[in-house]
């Protein structure tokens, strides 16, 4: 084939995964699979107290120290902060432990044995402090928020049915497979280079810039192949790569910090715990008249990203129905506990599980399906949310909620449970599943605001970047990063498409910033639509250029005009999308530029004699806006529904003392391939104007939808409300007793 | 100790202490870093490869349990062997490789290496590839990506590629 001739290939809908062949030979490259001859290895002392005050890290005189490096916080060149939200979060505690596992001094060793020595010789002095662990009674508020529409006292007034309810949610940890895993390499020009397991480069960058007093080039941050992030390779990694950094500095070497499971789980961030208050008006004619919701979210012992994850959590906390009078109040506070961070969904589970929940329960007390009442109350285009904002397009609540109510077969198999659960109250059978199983089926619906909160994508600023190199290659150039979601196979195809090249033409830039520019954190479902709509922008700017100089078709001519101008270089930047405003301190307007929209369906066995739960199917129809790729699509909603089942079922984390009692792999479960339901993906498209393909982001859907799902079907089955997460076997038979159901 | 052993199409010697876990032989010893550590505990699977045949968590076989027997991991699936210069395409990929491409059963691909080797030692025991049946045979590895359903394509696909038509 002549460089002239090549034509415009067919648009490929479902490429293979472009770094798969890697992944599937073992040769893709994670932080520890990476080899930095004379590399030293890297630990943490970490308290061992939920609140105390540092007196001091006391050195054995009778271990040779110059065989390794110790660093503490007075050896932090710039300030002794995790660059976040707030500067509350030391590198190093200086003075107060805040939290069991907080980093208190670091140690470096040419090799893992004397590592270990010199670790078991560093003697952390402390005089114990009282600690606060329970959020209701914590003075301490990272953020606080208040949003009010229609008038909450006439909407009660009206009402005749008013149904209260309060929920609760632990932790959840990410428990992505591959740990979080640092190497920092000091440079020849006194910067470092750090490898990693991370999901913002530039927030790592940012982080070390700050306390390590670089500049933009000294600091350089590339990402590894990263196993697995859902958030918690969002804002951790910092603290990480400052650790690393701050050894590789102190004995000018490259240092590998490799957490094992057990010190990931111990110290890393999990999802805020919560605790949801409704109150709920219902009027004689049936409409939602009357919200008032109360939110407190434990942060943990430092701000981290609470103030967003309470925002995104308040913003949802109504659910995806319009109703006319409503007031949220809500606050995230600090408690003696590590603190939590990202976790897919990021606050939006947590509040809507307590939404659904209530939907579910006032349903319940009508006598209502919950099918029926969500498809009257739900919001259509042109309802208003809470802050005002008018849902003009791209809403598609009604869709995803009867494709699933429809491939479920929802309102038969419920009247089969509801036969079976009246024979059983009867004390007949106890339903044709086997003698003490109860089987359930139950709904949920809701919403997510695509991309960043309120003006968060404008502060942000991305820069996304498409070359048309000398060589005749188009090379994407973006911050954002592949962590198992197909970042690396839907850029190039939809940077095909919008050029009219072959695939194979197209390449990544490593994610490395000493390459790629900022294009924003990949978290909030995001990368798709706005990292996805600024790529296909340069590429349509591109395509102009060359078209301009060229007179031709761009799949024509660009061979040509690399070989003729060189390499040309679009940079797009972010522009506000069009007609969508919203003021962070009032909290009105346009909290989202858009929504997606999903439903799940769960079907459960609930054992009655000893509480335990098997989800034994869930359809999940999820609206993305457009899907780019079907089966990464997929991908996506099958793994965020067993996520979401996991949350529902056994992922719990126990403390004492501010302690994580459950640290390790063992005692902290997530769904094997035999607890995992079957998982029928409807995928919806309601496209969103503002993005030029019309995606709004999938990933954090269907982990909104599966807990409360799952919690109506075990409600279906037995008829007990679980009103806390997760549903265990002791919480369902408490409640069993409770309502005399377990006999006979 | 002295332990010899095969590692793929390799005859191996080291002497290195019999406590050593298989996983860092073969990690550090040997560069095979594609078998992964996910927990050091045996619950993850992640480090998963074959024993003579047998589905073992590398982190958890000392080496001395090695001497004399041969090491399967995912290097040794691929019909050629990637290098930096040439990395593996699709079309170096085996039967099992293949069909986890096609059906999208890696995604963050940490789990995997495990998974595959899993799912050799399945299709090799010649079971009926039911659903339940190649759950079962994976439920020691765990995947936070997929929930699960495209592995289990991914494995019945190849299953139903590997027998002949009628077959089993």
């Amino acid at each position: 084939m002549t460089l002239e001739t090549r034509t415009r290939p067919a648009v490929d809908r479902a490429p293979l995964r472009r770094e798969g062949p890697a992944k599937l030979t073992g040769t893709a490259l994670y932080t520890d699979d990476l080899v930095f001859p004379g590399a030293w290895y890297g630990l943490t002392i970490r308290s061992t107290e939920a609140h105390a005050r540092l007196l001091g890290i006391e050195l054995d005189p009778a271990f040779d120290w110059s065989r390794v490096v110790v660093v503490t916080a007075a050896d932090i060149p710039g300030p002794n902060i995790v660059n976040a939200i707030q500067d509350d979060q030391p590198i190093l505690v200086a003075d107060e432990i805040r939290h069991h596992a907080e980093p208190v001094a670091l140690v470096a060793a040419p090799d893992r044995g004397l590592l270990r020595e010199a670790a078991a010789h560093v003697n952390v002095r402390t005089e114990s402090l009282e600690p606060v662990l329970d959020p209701l009674l914590s003075e301490r508020v990272f953020a606080h928020y208040e949003i009010v529409s229609g008038d909450i006292a006439a909407g009660f007034e009206e009402a005749t049915v008013v149904v209260e309810g309060e929920y609760r949610v632990g932790h959840q940890e990410q428990l992505y497979i591959e740990n979080n895993a640092m190497i920092a390499v000091p440079r020849d020009d006194g910067g470092v280079a750090v490898h990693g397991s991370l999901q913002c480069p530039y927030y790592v960058h940012k982080a070390l810039r700050r306390s390590l007093l670089l500049s933009d080039a000294q600091a350089q941050v590339i990402q590894a192949e990263t196993g697995g992030g859902f958030g918690g390779k969002e804002e951790y990694p910092s603290i990480l790569a400052l650790h690393a950094a701050l050894l590789a500095r102190a004995c000018g070497r490259p240092v590998r910090m490799i957490y094992d499971r057990h010190e990931d789980i111990a110290a890393t961030t999990k999802r805020h715990p919560a605790i949801v208050k409704y109150r709920s008006g219902v009027s004689a004619a049936g409409r939602l008249v009357a919200q008032d919701i109360e939110i407190v979210m434990d942060g943990g012992a430092y701000c981290t990203l609470s103030p967003v994850v309470l925002s995104r959590g308040t913003l949802h906390s109504g659910g995806p129905y319009a109703c006319p009078n409503v007031r949220i109040r809500s606050r995230a506070v600090a408690t003696n506990t590590p603190p939590n961070g990202a976790f897919r969904g990021f606050g939006a589970p947590q509040t809507e599980f307590a939404a659904e929940m209530q939907v579910n329960r006032i349903a319940d007390t009508l006598g209502v399906s919950p099918l029926e009442l969500r498809r009257r109350w739900l919001y259509r285009p042109g309802d208003s949310t809470p802050t005002g904002q008018v849902l003009r397009e791209s809403v598609a609540a009604e869709e995803v909620l009867d494709r699933a109510a429809e491939a479920a077969e929802f309102e038969r198999v419920r009247a089969r449970t509801a036969d079976a659960r009246a024979s059983r109250a009867e004390g007949g059978s106890r339903g044709g599943r086997g003698s003490h199983l109860a089987h359930g089926i139950g709904l949920a619906l809701a919403w997510h605001g695509a991309g960043f909160t309120g003006s968060g994508e404008v502060h942000l600023a991305s820069v996304a970047s498409v070359e048309l190199t000398a060589e005749g290659r188009i090379l994407i150039l973006i911050g954002s990063t592949e962590m198992g979601q197909g970042t690396k196979t839907i850029f190039p195809q939809l940077v095909a498409a919008a050029l009219g090249v072959p695939m194979d033409d197209v390449e990544l830039a490593e994610v490395d910033t000493a390459l790629v520019p900022d294009s924003g954190p990949t978290v909030a479902s995001r990368t798709a639509m706005v990292v996805g709509g600024l790529v296909i922008g340069a590429c349509r700017r591109l395509r102009a250029v060359v078209e301009e100089r060229s007179g031709g078709p761009f799949p024509e001519t660009y061979l040509v005009d690399a070989r003729v101008h060189g390499a040309t270089r679009i940079d797009e930047h972010f522009e506000p999308y069009p007609g969508i405003d919203f003021d962070d301190t009032t909290y009105r307007g346009d909290a989202y530029p858009a929504f997606g929209w999903a439903s799940a369906i769960a079907e459960v066995d609930v054992d009655l004699d000893t509480g335990e739960v098997a989800v034994r199917s869930v359809v999940a129809a999820d609206d993305v806006g457009r899907v780019i790729h079907p089966v990464l699509a997929e991908g996506q909603v099958e793994g965020g529904t067993l996520q979401a089942v996991g949350y529902a079922t056994i992922e719990e984390i126990k403390l004492r003392d501010g302690r994580y009692l459950n640290d390790r792999l063992a005692t902290y479960l997530i769904p094997t391939a035999l607890d995992a339901p079957r998982i029928e993906t409807i995928l919806v498209e309601a496209p969103f104007s503002g993005a030029p393909h019309g995606a709004k982001g999938i990933g954090e859907l269907p982990m909104d939808v599966g807990a409360p799902a799952v919690v109506a079907a075990i409600h279906d089955a037995t008829g007990v409300w679980i009103h806390d997460l997760p549903a265990s076997p002791e919480r369902i038979l408490a409640a069993l007793a409770v309502a005399g159901t377990a006999a006979p | 100790m002295t332990v010899r052993f095969r590692v793929n199409d390799d005859s191996v010697e080291l002497t290195v202490p019999g406590a050593r876990r298989l996983l860092d032989v073969l990690r550090e010893d040997l560069g095979l870093t594609g078998t992964k550590e996910g927990c050091g505990e045996g619950e993850c699977g992640a480090c998963t490869v074959l024993l003579d045949g047998e589905v073992v968590d590398s982190c958890l076989v000392p080496i001395s349990q090695v001497d004399g027997h041969a090491v399967r991991t995912v290097e040794g699936l691929a019909p050629r062997r990637p290098s930096q210069a040439e990395p593996a395409t699709p079309g170096d990929l085996n039967e099992l490789q293949r069909a986890f491409l096609e059906t999208g059963g890696a995604q963050c691909g940490i789990c995997t290496p495990g998974m595959l080797m899993a799912g050799e030692a399945f299709l090799a025991s010649g079971a009926a590839p039911t659903d339940e049946a190649i759950r079962t045979a994976i439920a020691g590895n765990l995947c936070r990506c997929t929930g699960y359903t495209k592995i289990v394509e991914a494995i019945a696909l190849a299953a139903s590629r590997c027998q002949p038509a009628g077959a089993g």
